[in-house]
């Protein structure tokens, strides 16, 4: 169980929610495809064909980035906050 | 930055005593603005906040980097410039409301695009770097420059209603440099799988906010005063007034030796190397109609621009096109829309590759060229 913070370009995938409670899931990436299998039209933005999680995409347990913690591996607990990160370019994009 | 030589008027001092008054900023702090060269890249939405408070701050010798010229559509968020500055060039008219706001101050305008080949020229001669740009290969142009300049890059950008803020490259006590942005984000995305400008958007006040932060950061590096952003990712999200601020962490596999095609790393194709659709002009469109003649409509908009205006297409948007070959005529002449004619060309493209069709046309210039030359009651957006 965690919570996911959804940001504004991914939410039109997302039925515009901006966070999801996983049910289930004991580490980030299980959460990750938690959301991925709920809301399939996100996939192809978080999820690269071998289900890896994009390199353009950071995702963070608290303020941490999770290459600093267990990477996709990280656990997550019912308190657990996960941001998406994704690049903006900004200005009129 | 070092404030050698450096004297303040009667006049400065006047003006910038609410500053001086500050315990530890001061007229250290002060003199250390008046010595100080910043590049500000951009004076759209980010870059008129950064530009205004950097000016009424007093930085000594500021740098505009901007090609464009003033739009109606601009107005609505980048408050440096009036209506009677439509048409005319964003940079010198900076400059002109700048001097106006404080003639205290030196500024340089390059007015230009900021490129790979002018980039590193350009920001030799500034200290600290703020980045107001638009765009990916933009945003990595500017990062690796000032990581190979060894420039300071104030980062902002913003998103409908959110907004990122960091600075990177910036030195730590031990000499070494904090992170910068492609330690965050190593890649761009792809086109196509963010929004476009047309679906975007931003709320008018975003940059207001961001861009003062962005300014706010810069008198910090400049002043010595405080603690900068770096290593730090902030975020705002206006809509539901949440703030984060984020871990960012260098990656050992960051290299940057040379500044290289930003495009091409975007993933963004030339326009000469895109396979040519079929197009249909306004007027032939308007004809076709007229004639009676069968044929369908597709609109590949998103369903919030459709309310702004349409011309009674079928409502398919982009992302969704792929899936939707079975909705789309092989009998028949098939005009496929868009706001400008880009991504209803994107369209065609993807629809021929997988269903092999040869009746897809083009609308030239989409739905703004026939409200410009056919149907004047249509808005223009």
């Amino acid at each position: 169980m965690a919570k996911i913070i959804i940001p504004t370009p991914l939410r039109k995938f997302t039925e515009n929610e901006s966070t999801y409670q996983t049910k289930n899931g004991a580490t980030v990436k299980e959460a990750i495809l938690e959301l991925t299998d709920t809301y399939a039209g996100l996939s192809k933005h978080l999820l690269d064909t071998n289900q890896n999680i994009r390199s353009f995409i950071r995702i963070y347990v608290g303020e941490a980035d999770i290459n600093s913690l267990e990477k996709e591996a990280t656990p997550v607990k019912s308190d657990t906050v996960i941001s998406i990160i994704p690049a903006i370019a900004g200005g009129i994009a | 930055m070092h404030n050698n030589g450096i004297s303040l008027s009667p006049e400065e001092m006047a003006r910038y005593s609410r500053h001086i008054a500050i315990p530890e900023f001061n007229i250290e702090g002060q003199k250390k603005l008046k010595a100080a060269k910043v590049l500000v890249i951009g004076s759209g939405g980010l870059g008129s906040p950064v530009l205004l408070y950097l000016a009424a701050a007093g930085i000594g010798h500021i740098g505009i980097v901007d090609f464009d010229v003033v739009d109606d559509s601009n107005l609505q968020r980048q408050v440096l410039f009036t209506v009677d500055d439509v048409g005319k060039s964003k940079a010198e008219t900076a400059k002109k409301r700048l001097l106006a706001l404080n003639p205290y101050i030196n500024i340089t305008v390059h007015n230009t695009a900021f490129t790979k080949d002018n980039a590193l020229d350009i920001i030799k001669d500034y200290d600290v770097v703020a980045d107001g740009t638009d765009n990916f290969p933009t945003r990595y142009l500017v990062n690796d420059a000032c990581v190979l300049a060894g420039k300071v890059n104030v980062y902002a950008s913003i998103f409908r209603f959110e907004g990122q803020v960091s600075v990177f490259n910036y030195p730590g006590e031990n000499g070494e440099r904090g992170p910068n942005y492609r330690d965050l984000f190593p890649e761009p995305p792809p086109p196509g799988l963010v929004p476009n400008c047309a679906e975007g958007g931003v709320i008018g006040v975003l940059p207001g906010i961001i861009g003062s932060l962005q300014a706010s950061e810069v008198i910090k590096v400049v002043s010595g005063v405080g603690e900068p952003l770096s290593g730090r990712l902030f975020l705002f999200d206006a809509s539901s007034f949440t703030t984060r601020t984020l871990q960012v962490i260098k990656n050992p596999e960051t290299k940057i030796t040379e500044l290289i095609n930003y495009e091409q790393f975007c993933g963004i194709v030339p326009a000469e190397n895109l396979e040519a659709v079929k197009e249909i002009s306004v007027q032939d469109f308007k004809a076709l109609q007229d004639s009676g003649a069968d044929f369908q409509l597709i609109d590949v908009r998103e369903a919030y621009e459709y309310e702004i205006s349409n011309l009674n297409g079928e409502l398919i948007p982009l992302n969704r096109i792929a899936e939707a070959g079975n909705k789309i005529a092989k009998d028949k002449q098939v005009i496929i829309h868009c706001r400008t004619g880009k991504r209803s060309a994107d369209a065609i493209r993807e629809l021929q590759q997988l269903y092999q069709f040869e009746n897809l046309y083009n609308l030239t210039g989409g739905i703004n060229a026939f409200a410009k030359e056919i149907d004047t009651s249509l808005p223009v957006y």
